[in-house]
């Protein structure tokens, strides 16, 4: 109904400008997937849009000498292959570096002491002469190639395997799981008490709750780990171990758990459960067989949120779990590479899309969730 | 390989099962010990069942209370004490740690960097936001645009860091690989060190957040665009509104207060960037932030004092926030 009193100029002007900004938002992260299966070579030499063309590269070649000669009646040939067939594809080629473009492929070429060179497309290489070839040494030919773009795996291959990434990826997966889990059942729990049970305090938790959620976790650094520490030094534990860390994650992220839920609980229907009640059914039967199934797509949401944000934090990993000991989780590992592998794109690049892998396939596959709780956590 | 992954496996099995044993087992335990069951007179049932329920609140709010208050309530208090100790917390210092903050160079770039984060960050992708929410509303192809805008909230700040390093990437011979300095050498002008560019460079680490929390916005401020009445739209249009009137005049005055929240939270985000920077540059070339100040002061320079005054000031930055909200909450829940 409203484009009919619109421009024609106007609606191709908005699709245009959205187009921009999709592939201004795009562009970013395509450039890196594409450098990250480019071979080692043409990324350091050429920009990723330039990657499906092919890329131009000026070589020499040294002829064999007398000694490769064949005779075939009267004349005398040397032939030889500049490069494997299907390679690249030769363009133009000299006998002086500063003359590259002297003769065509296919050329057939007299040289100045009588003998026809001729080299053709596909690398193939034809000296011929009247006389016996003398030369010990081979001559020097400069020439102009094709090279048809190549994609390889190889980069993610030498990221995971030498570089610690793979190790990683497990000690990351080992401290997301339960990092995520813990966090939603203690806030299932507590959820339900305070959307549903009577007991005194209630209101004063849940304003804390709501206070809570926005605390800097900045905060909690330096106690905390003192706290390990201490623990450590009584009880002779890892100051800095997984489990250490699961607490941690289920601290930082236990506000925004219990804040989402307990909202979510508090509008389902009243009546289910004040009849379960009646029927001699426990809060903790409720709960298990009538809230918590309920509430499926609001845990959902948050075990998205605290997914993506364990996986892809790099504070709370740094400060509770280090680095080095086998425990280095992906970011951590990323930032290292950065700092010791600055300029090797290939194993940034190819190291930064696996860090990326698991975050991008869980958020398209859930999005709907993640954008409900989304809404839930911050338009209420 | 494998073993690390039966062990990660078998550790991860453990975390989580031990914890579900725990809600499980105590309210078992609660209904076995604690049942009404074997009494005889009401009175004792009654009082037996009020006990039961009495406690059983507390068994289900207990752990999340004793680990916010171990995580985040205590810290509060003990960080507030240790920003008034020296720097092995052994002894008090008074107000010394702050006032070496504020006086250190450090220090006051990492102020108006903050400043500059909070003043360009949240409003650019609010800005960006609102107007992709909009203009992609009545697309046809507006949700695969809003995807593919959306998708950088799910990358790591560090592996945003890396996307965007290789963009801003400067070799100064050859063939110049990263993006930015192609563009700029294709308009004619000179590559340049952008990471090293100061006071440049800030705004580019900016770009980096802008990018990835200009999705948040649009998802927010979208649902808020489709929660306008229709019946306002369409009497603009009467009228002979254009767009940008309708846009300006009645979408944005009905949506204003999601507007809002979108920037605070976008804000309370960005007093607390830390891994971008971390990543990008370690706060050299004045980039530096607080958040990344304070785990200089703590983990490079091992001053407890120092930092915990620095996580002070951070703290202290997002308590207007923090008492809006409690307030809030609390008028809701009367």
């Amino acid at each position: 109904m409203q484009s009919a009193n619109k421009l024609p100029l106007a609606t191709l002007a908005k699709h245009a400008t959205v187009f921009l900004l999709v592939l201004l938002w795009t562009l970013p992260t395509l450039g890196l997937l594409i450098s990250s299966v480019r071979d080692k070579d043409s990324l350091t030499t050429s920009g990723w849009w330039t990657a499906l063309a092919p890329a131009e590269r000026n070589e020499v070649f040294r002829t064999p000498t007398a000694e490769a000669q064949t005779q075939s009646g009267d004349v005398f040939v040397i032939e030889d292959r500049l490069f494997e067939e299907g390679a690249r594809t030769l363009d133009t080629w000299g006998q002086r570096p500063t003359d590259l473009t002297a003769n065509q492929a296919g050329d057939v070429v007299t040289l100045d002491n009588g003998t026809r060179m001729t080299l053709t497309e596909d690398g193939q290489f034809r000296w011929e002469s009247d006389e016996p070839f003398e030369l010990t040494r081979g001559e020097r030919v400069f020439y102009v190639s094709q090279v048809p773009p190549t994609f390889t795996l190889n980069n993610y291959e030498e990221v995971l395997s030498s570089e610690g990434v793979g190790r990683a990826f497990i000690n990351t997966l080992t401290v997301t799981l339960p990092a995520t889990f813990i966090p939603i059942l203690i806030a299932a729990f507590a959820a339900y008490a305070l959307a549903w049970m009577n007991f005194p305090g209630r209101l004063w938790i849940l304003a804390g709750i709501v206070g809570l959620l926005v605390v800097p976790l900045q905060i909690s650094l330096i106690p905390v780990l003192r706290m390990y520490t201490g623990l450590s030094g009584i009880f002779g534990w890892e100051a800095k171990s997984y489990g250490g860390v699961w607490l941690a994650h289920t601290g930082f992220g236990l506000p925004l758990a219990v804040y989402l839920l307990r909202n979510y609980m508090a509008g389902l229907p009243k009546e289910v459960m004040e009849s379960a009640r009646m029927d001699g059914a426990s809060h903790f039967e409720v709960f298990r067989t009538i809230v918590l199934p309920l509430s499926i797509p609001a845990l959902a949401s948050f075990a998205i949120f605290q997914f993506l944000w364990v996986w892809n934090d790099l504070l709370v990993a740094l400060v509770f779990l280090g680095q080095g000991e086998g425990k280095t989780v992906m970011t951590a590992q990323l930032v290292e590479l950065l700092g010791s592998r600055g300029d090797n794109w290939e194993i940034l690049t190819s190291g930064a899309f696996i860090t990326m892998l698991v975050p991008l396939v869980v958020f398209v596959s859930m999005q709907r969730y993640f954008v409900r709780g989304l809404l839930a956590g911050s338009v209420k | 390989m494998i073993s690390q992954i039966i062990t990660a496996s078998f550790v991860i099995a453990l975390a989580i099962g031990l914890s579900a044993l725990f809600f499980v087992g105590s309210n078992f335990i609660l209904d076995r010990f604690l049942s009404s069951e074997s009494l005889t007179s009401d009175r004792d049932r009654q009082r037996r069942d009020n006990l039961r329920e009495g406690i059983r609140p507390w068994i289900f709010v207990g752990p999340a209370v004793l680990v916010l208050v171990v995580y985040l309530v205590y810290p509060v208090f003990a960080s507030l004490i240790y920003s008034l100790q020296d720097r092995n917390a052994d002894g008090f210092v008074g107000l010394a740690n702050y006032a070496w903050a504020f006086g250190n160079e450090g220090f006051q770039i990492a102020i108006r960097n903050n400043i500059l984060w909070l003043i360009i960050v949240p409003t650019m992708s609010t800005a960006f936001g609102l107007v992709i929410a909009y203009m992609t509303d009545r697309l046809w192809w507006g949700q695969i645009a809003r995807t593919l805008v959306f998708l950088p909230m799910a990358i790591s700040f560090v592996g945003a860091s890396v996307i965007w390093k290789f963009i801003y990437d400067y070799k100064g011979s050859g063939e110049e690989i990263g993006l930015l300095n192609a563009v700029v050498m294709a308009l004619g002008g000179e590559p340049q060190a952008w990471i090293s560019l100061e006071p440049w460079n800030n705004i580019l680490l900016m770009v980096i957040l802008i990018w990835i929390q200009t999705g948040f916005a649009m998802v927010i401020l979208g649902a808020a665009i489709r929660g306008v009445p229709e019946d306002t739209l369409e009497a603009a249009i009467m009228e002979g509104a254009n767009n940008f009137q309708i846009f300006f005049k009645i979408v944005i005055p009905q949506i204003f207060g999601t507007i809002v929240v979108v920037w605070t939270t976008i804000t309370i985000l960005v007093l607390k960037i830390f891994d971008i920077v971390f990543a990008m540059t370690n706060g050299q070339w004045e980039t530096q932030v607080l958040a990344n100040f304070m785990y200089d002061q703590l983990f490079r320079s091992g001053d407890i004092g120092r930092g915990s005054a620095v996580a002070i000031v951070i703290m202290l930055a997002v308590t207007p926030v923090m008492i809006y909200n409690i307030r809030r909450a609390r008028m809701e829940n009367q």
